[in-house]
């Protein structure tokens, strides 16, 4: 069993004065694609928010590569790719632009790698309108278009293919696929049914917190 | 099939300059795509600084006594209009959250948000003196004056107000909070800006007061993008 890239253990957390889970265990290692179950408001953001280093307010222990998380912040994320549940894209700005400066800091991509980014998204005849002018899955499909060119061997994928169609389901799956015969582990929550070879999930419910927790 | 490299962690730090210049230009790029907002803050400058002859007194002796401090107490409560501004959309859209993961430090990012800020807001108001000037009677030497100390201390303004904008930004309405949090905060800047032209019009030597302008700069760049960047750490956990 490879290293695991990131480990939560005995994981708690509470918002608004509501248990969402106790003693919440995962690992991902190279390799892995975790899918993250629960009803609406069971926490999958939240979990998935404080795995990235977002949301601080918890109790447990999240490590990365085997040492604490906060000692190893910098290198974690080198190493992460988010996209959240709200998509990180300027509405006045066109695709590209979007993209150009979300990548800005990483070395070696150039325009013509985010117009092909763009195009496996098939936002190509789209690269100069302005985002407001896209349909919500097309603005969901810009963050998405970092996905092709990262090599970051950790993503998390909040909600991923909320408002993508069938096609772009589809060539995600494949994508995600990819990524893990590469050695890329994925974190991810969806709705959708996910058809991906070897996609493990874990239910938030397993983590609620018993009822006597709760008073 | 194409065979992918195996993806490893990844050791070497990333650059940061290209990073920060994609940050100022996207920040610059959005704020030119809607600059009707931009010419908020500036066109209340010129109002507020019009309103005084029609409202208190047109004489010369009383503007040219009371013209800097106007043009400062303007210049001020427009900087303030502007503050909200400054980390609420990208708080909206998420933005934000993507700047807080960045490898590169965040609080160089910060820096770089709050001088393209200063940019589009600060920067016109500087601009925009020395016509105000000549309309109050102010003569050249003053207006010169004035316009240093409101080259130096309108960063300050910027600097200094996005810790209340970051503190604030998880507040649905932050106006009132925001003004109450930041305004004593200012209120050195505005001693220091106005004192200079007092002295200037009296003959008074204003190095000094140039020189605590300075350092006043000096101090808000160097520690309040640290205070700005741990506040947005809150604000993102706390949303």
């Amino acid at each position: 069993m490879p290293v695991p890239l990131l480990q939560a253990s005995g994981l708690s957390c509470e918002r608004d004065d509501r248990l969402l889970f106790v003693d919440l265990e995962l690992a991902v290692a190279p390799g892995d694609l975790l899918q993250i179950e629960g009803p609406n408001g069971s926490g999958k953001t939240t979990l998935l928010r404080m795995l990235a280093g977002l949301h601080t307010g918890f109790e447990g222990e999240i490590r990365w590569c085997g040492e604490p998380l906060a000692r190893q912040r910098e290198h974690f994320l080198r190493n992460l790719l988010y996209i959240g549940h709200r998509p990180g894209i300027k509405p006045l700005l066109t695709p590209l632009e979007n993209l150009r400066a979300q990548l800005s800091g990483k070395p070696g991509v150039g325009d013509e790698q985010l117009e092909s980014a763009l195009d496996a998204v098939a936002l190509f005849p789209f690269i100069h309108v302005p985002c407001h002018h896209l349909s919500a899955g097309q603005q969901r499909r810009v963050a998405l278009a970092a996905l092709y060119l990262s090599d970051e061997p950790l993503w998390i994928l909040d909600e991923a293919f909320t408002a993508i169609d069938k096609d772009g389901v589809a060539s995600l799956e494949r994508l995600l696929h990819k990524r893990m015969s590469a050695g890329g582990a994925v974190i991810l929550t969806t709705h959708h049914p996910l058809h991906v070879d070897g996609a493990r999930s874990l239910s938030l419910a397993r983590f609620a917190p018993a009822a006597e927790d709760l008073f | 099939m194409l065979k992918l490299p195996r993806l490893t962690p990844r050791q070497e730090s990333q650059p940061v300059l290209p990073a920060l210049l994609g940050v100022l230009r996207r920040d610059l790029l959005a704020n030119f795509r809607r600059r009707q907002e931009l010419f908020n803050p500036l066109i209340f400058f010129v109002m507020v600084v019009a309103l005084f002859p029609l409202g208190v007194s047109p004489e010369v002796e009383f503007l040219r006594q009371s013209g800097a401090g106007i043009l400062w107490v303007a210049a001020l409560l427009s900087t303030l209009l502007s503050l909200d501004h400054l980390f609420r959309h990208d708080f909206d859209e998420g933005v934000l959250e993507q700047m807080l993961l960045q490898p590169q430090p965040l609080y160089l990012m910060v820096l770089v948000k709050v001088f393209s800020h200063w940019l589009v807001t600060g920067l016109p108001l500087v601009l925009m003196t020395p016509v105000l000037g000549v309309m109050l009677h102010l003569d050249g030497n003053s207006i010169g004056y004035l316009c240093l100390t409101l080259l130096v201390g309108t960063p300050v303004l910027s600097f200094i107000g996005a810790i209340g904008a970051a503190l604030t930004l998880g507040l649905r309405s932050a106006g009132i909070l925001l003004s109450l949090l930041i305004i004593p905060l200012y209120i050195p800047v505005l001693i220091f800006g106005t004192g200079t032209v007092t002295a200037v019009a009296a003959g008074l030597p204003v190095g000094s007061y140039i020189a605590l302008l300075g350092a006043l700069l000096v101090v808000a760049i160097t520690c309040a993008p640290f205070a700005t960047a741990a506040a947005l750490r809150i604000s993102v956990s706390n949303s």
